[in-house]
Order: structure tokens, then sequence, then C-alpha cells
């Protein structure tokens, strides 16, 4: 049960430190403290990112959404396709999804033509992958569970009953 | 002409915390704990439903106890949390906040004269209520060595047996204590005994981190003696829809409905689809909420007791009441914190004499201002203490 919590609370905000989470929690922080390391030896945490509004940057990046197909043969899979494509540091995520298509990837690069030539160049000569449509991201308002752009602050009253 | 105000309204003081108002609102990077609702909206679902009646066009008038539907969605919540039952038709009243309920019952059962016994510290509105109607208000003190839950010794101490009604609000605001149902039995045998009825406001029972709740009104005998207050402010984070309701024999509720339908007429027919889907649909929401306060909870004991103020361990509502350090009063601490750090807290006092050398605090805000309001205190007090 306390993995789960502490689970929660690193998704909520990676950065609450081991003794915030100890005192959310009731348990020690070497508790806290060995737990989260169990989780990352174990594989169960991959990692930690921030939570970017490329939109607030003069720089943004370019993301589109691409829906891939395949076709498998004896010796090919899902995860052998999978595991070409994850390789790319431009796939930021890659599901195997049910429905119309086969493959759900996020790709991010500096520019639309950067994004589209990896596409043509990179993906779509994959010999399994039968067709690639892609979505280019034009706003974002929420990205792992945070809501994006400006909240309007807290307007409740300083004191009340 | 100047108006001359009556009697009952003059005997009612301006509120304890009007002052700490206008010094918050003087400052800028205030971080209050001085609220006293949740800082999440209503959920999603029950906001969807406000926006399509008013789409439908409901924009009317309902029964003035309730919507129907509403009433025995209420009736059926209300069993299956609290093991109460009550009669849709007979038994229930919607009103505007669970605020309109606690004033209706005053109104309907305080005469001029009748004693109002009050658990203190308590919510800062059933005094001045009491006063409106023209009843004496009796303070029943409850103490931290007691975990601020109500005795019968205290209710002896303090004369109650001879009140005409005792008031409960637990779990309770400001103190976060609970009453397990253990301690409530000897109270409702004390109410029994000495035939008081008994207003139990009940509106922060969702928020109880430490057992379930129990209502004073599933004793056996109790029932008939006792109106429970709820609503959807606090649990479904409804606070501006203004929603309550009030439960209890027949002829009460039809005794506050003829108030009701004078005054109110009938509760915000808006804030009632509200609450319909509120119920039907929302109480994956309200875990949520309950998760995420029980973990600012347990995050701001600890955080006081790090500082070094002693603070009770709040099991229900979302305060606590830390002790103030030596050589503060509870409203110099609040005030000096708040000018010199910035950060609103209400001094226990406002909520009875009882409650002198205390603060509430709130933890109904995010967890970054939380941390940071507490750090802000824990600075204070390393300065002056």
């Amino acid at each position: 049960m306390s993995e789960r919590e502490v689970l929660e609370l690193l998704r909520e905000n990676a950065r609450y430190s081991t003794a915030d989470i100890a005192r959310m929690t009731d348990l020690e922080e070497s508790e806290v403290e060995a737990t989260i390391e169990e989780l990352e030896a174990a594989g169960v945490v991959r990692g930690y990112q921030a939570v970017v509004d490329w939109d607030k940057l003069e720089d943004e990046r370019v993301r589109a959404e691409v829906e891939l197909n395949v076709t498998l043969d004896r010796e090919t899979g899902y995860d052998d396709i999978a595991e070409r494509l994850a390789r790319f540091p431009q796939v930021k995520a890659l599901r195997l999804i049910s429905g119309d298509y086969d493959f759900d990837m996020e790709v991010e690069g500096d520019s639309i033509r950067e994004v589209s030539q990896f596409i043509s160049e990179k993906v779509a000569p994959v010999p399994e992958i039968t067709q690639t449509v892609t979505h280019y991201v034009m706003t974002s308002y929420k990205e792992n569970g945070i809501e994006l752009g400006d909240g309007e602050g807290d307007d409740r009253l300083s004191f009340s009953p | 002409m100047t108006f001359e105000l009556s009697d009952r309204v003059q005997a009612v003081p301006p509120s304890g915390i009007r002052r700490f108002f206008e010094i918050a609102e003087e400052r800028d990077e205030v971080i209050s704990l001085g609220v006293g609702e949740p800082d999440f909206a209503t959920p999603w679902a029950a906001r969807d439903a406000a926006i399509t009646s008013l789409e439908q066009g409901k924009t009317s008038y309902t029964a003035n106890r309730g919507k129907r539907e509403l009433r025995e969605s209420i009736a059926d919540y209300v069993a299956d949390r609290f093991e109460l039952g009550y009669d849709p038709d007979e038994e229930i009243i919607v009103t505007a906040g669970a605020s309109e309920a606690v004033d209706l019952a005053f109104r309907a059962f305080v005469d001029p004269g009748d004693t109002v016994a009050i658990a203190q510290p308590s919510y800062i509105s059933y005094e001045p209520g009491v006063i409106f109607a023209g009843g004496e208000v009796l303070p029943v003190p409850t103490t931290k060595d007691d975990e601020f839950r109500l005795t019968v010794e205290g209710l002896e101490q303090a004369g109650a047996a001879d009140a005409d009604v005792l008031v409960l609000c637990y779990p309770n605001n400001p103190t976060g204590a609970i009453m397990p149902a253990e301690d409530l039995e000897p109270i409702a045998d004390f109410a029994r005994e000495h035939d008081l009825m008994v207003f139990s406001d009940e509106i922060y029972a969702e928020l109880t981190y430490d057992g379930e709740h129990t209502s004073i009104a599933s004793f056996e005998g109790m029932r008939e003696r006792t109106i429970v207050f709820n609503g959807f402010s606090k649990a479904h984070a409804m606070t501006g829809l203004r929603l309550g309701y009030a439960l209890g024999p027949a002829d009460a509720i039809g005794a506050m409905n003829k108030i009701h339908q004078y005054t109110m007429l009938s509760a915000p027919t808006t804030a009632q689809y509200a609450a319909l889907e509120a119920l039907d649909s929302c109480a994956n929401d309200v875990q949520e909420m309950v998760d995420q306060y029980d973990r600012r909870r347990q995050f701001v004991l600890s955080r006081f007791r790090e500082i070094g103020m002693d603070v009770f361990e709040a099991k229900g509502a979302f305060y606590c009441f830390p002790e103030v350090p030596d050589g503060f009063t509870a409203e110099e601490f609040a005030e000096a914190v708040l000018r010199e750090q910035g950060v609103a807290v209400v001094p226990g006092d406002v909520f009875g004499d009882v409650g002198e050398g205390h603060l509430r605090v709130s933890y109904a805000t995010g967890l970054g201002d939380l941390r940071q309001a507490l750090d802000r205190i824990e600075a204070f007090v390393d300065e002056h203490v």
C-alpha cells in the first residue's frame, strides 16, 4: 500500500522531497527512500521529467502524433517493430493500441520539416509499416494530468467561516 | 432618519475575523490558511449537469422542500453511508446551504429565553443564529485533553441538563475533532435522559480520516429528537452553489419548511441538478479529494510538530488546531504572522473563548502553498520564540 501511495505522490510531483512524502504518508523518511530505491531498481519508476508548456517558449518544439499500421509476418511481431522504432530519439512515446491502427507514436523535433523528414525517411521505409498518418499538435491544453495555460488563481476569500 | 437596529442584531458583535480580512487585503502575496472551503472545483459531472439544466431552461422554482428526485437520492445516500432512514416526502428538506438549514432549525424550535447548549470551539454561525432566534447560548467547553470531544462530564459541568437544545458539529470546525460511536453513545443517553433536542451538523461527515462517521441520530431513541444537517459544500466542493439539507421527524421538518417557504421558497434549482449528479456519479471524485486532504493533514500536523508548536491530532474536516507559543494570545500571533510573514490563519477564540491559545489552520490549499506557509510560520517562530 505504501508503494502505491509513494508512486501516486511521485506522479503528482516528482520533486516532492522524501521528507515531504514521509510527512504526507506517515512513513519514516528512511522507508520512503527505501521504497523509491526499490521502485527504481525494479524498473517500476523509469525516470523523472518536467511537464513543459512549449507554447510559453519562443523556440517551441514541433510535435506530432503519428498513427502507424503494420503487417506482421512469421518472423516479425509487434515487439520487434516497436523495438526498432523506440530507438529513435525523435520518438517520445510509442504505444500499441486497439482500434483502427496499430501503433500510436509521439514524435518531437525542431521544425515541421525535421519531423516530416524523420517520418518519411526513417519510419515509412520500415518494411512492415503499411501506412502512416501524421497529426501535428497545434496547441496542448493538458499534459501528464497537468492543465497548461494560465489558471485564474485562487479567488477565494482570505478568511471564511 | 436613522435605522434603529433590533436588539437581537445589536446583541451580535461584528465577526472576529473582519479585521484580519482587512489586513490581508492590504498585503500582497498572502497565503491564506484561513479559508473554510475546498480549493477543488465542483466535480465536472456535477457542473455539467448544472449547465445542462440551464441549457434546458430548468430555471423555475422547485417544490419548497426540494426536487423529489433529489430528496429520494439524499434518502438513499444517508441510508447507505450513515445508516439513517428518512422518508423523502416528509422527513427531508433541501435548503440553500446547510447554513440555511441551521438557521431554520433555530427559528423553528428556539423561543425567547430558551437555552441552546453549544459544544465549543464551534462554527462561528451557531451563536448568532441562536441570538437572532431570541435564545440564549450555553457554551459547553471541550478541551485538548479530551481530544476536543464532548463528554457527559463537560455537559454536566456546563449545566446542559437544563438546556432545550444541544448543538453538535462533528467532524468539527475548527478543531478537526471527531466523535466515534463509543463517544457519542453517552451523549445520546444524556440527551434522552434530559429531554434535549439535538441539532447535529454533519457537513464534514465524508471528511473523516480515521474510521467511519457515525451520526447521533442513528442511536436508538435519538432519531425522534435529532435534526441532522448536511450538504454539498464541503465533500462535493460546492460552496458557491449553496445546497444543503436537513433530516428529521416529519413534524420538525414540516415546521422548518413553513419558514423556508416564506423566505427562501426553494433552494437554487441549478444547484439541485448539480447535487443530483453529485450523489449519482461523483463518489470517486469525493474519494480523491478526501485522499488529498488526508495527505495534507498529515503533512501539516507533522510540520507543526517539527516547528515545535503543539497540535492536536485532527481526524476530520480540513482544519487543524495548533497551540500558539507562550507569550502570545491567539489574536496576537495570528495578526503578527499575517503582518510579518503574510500567512493568514484564524485565531481560535473566534470560535468561542475556549479556543483562546489556538489557531484554526485550514489545509484546503495546495501542497505547494502549504509547504511555503509552514516554512514562513517556522521562520516567525524561530525569530520570536
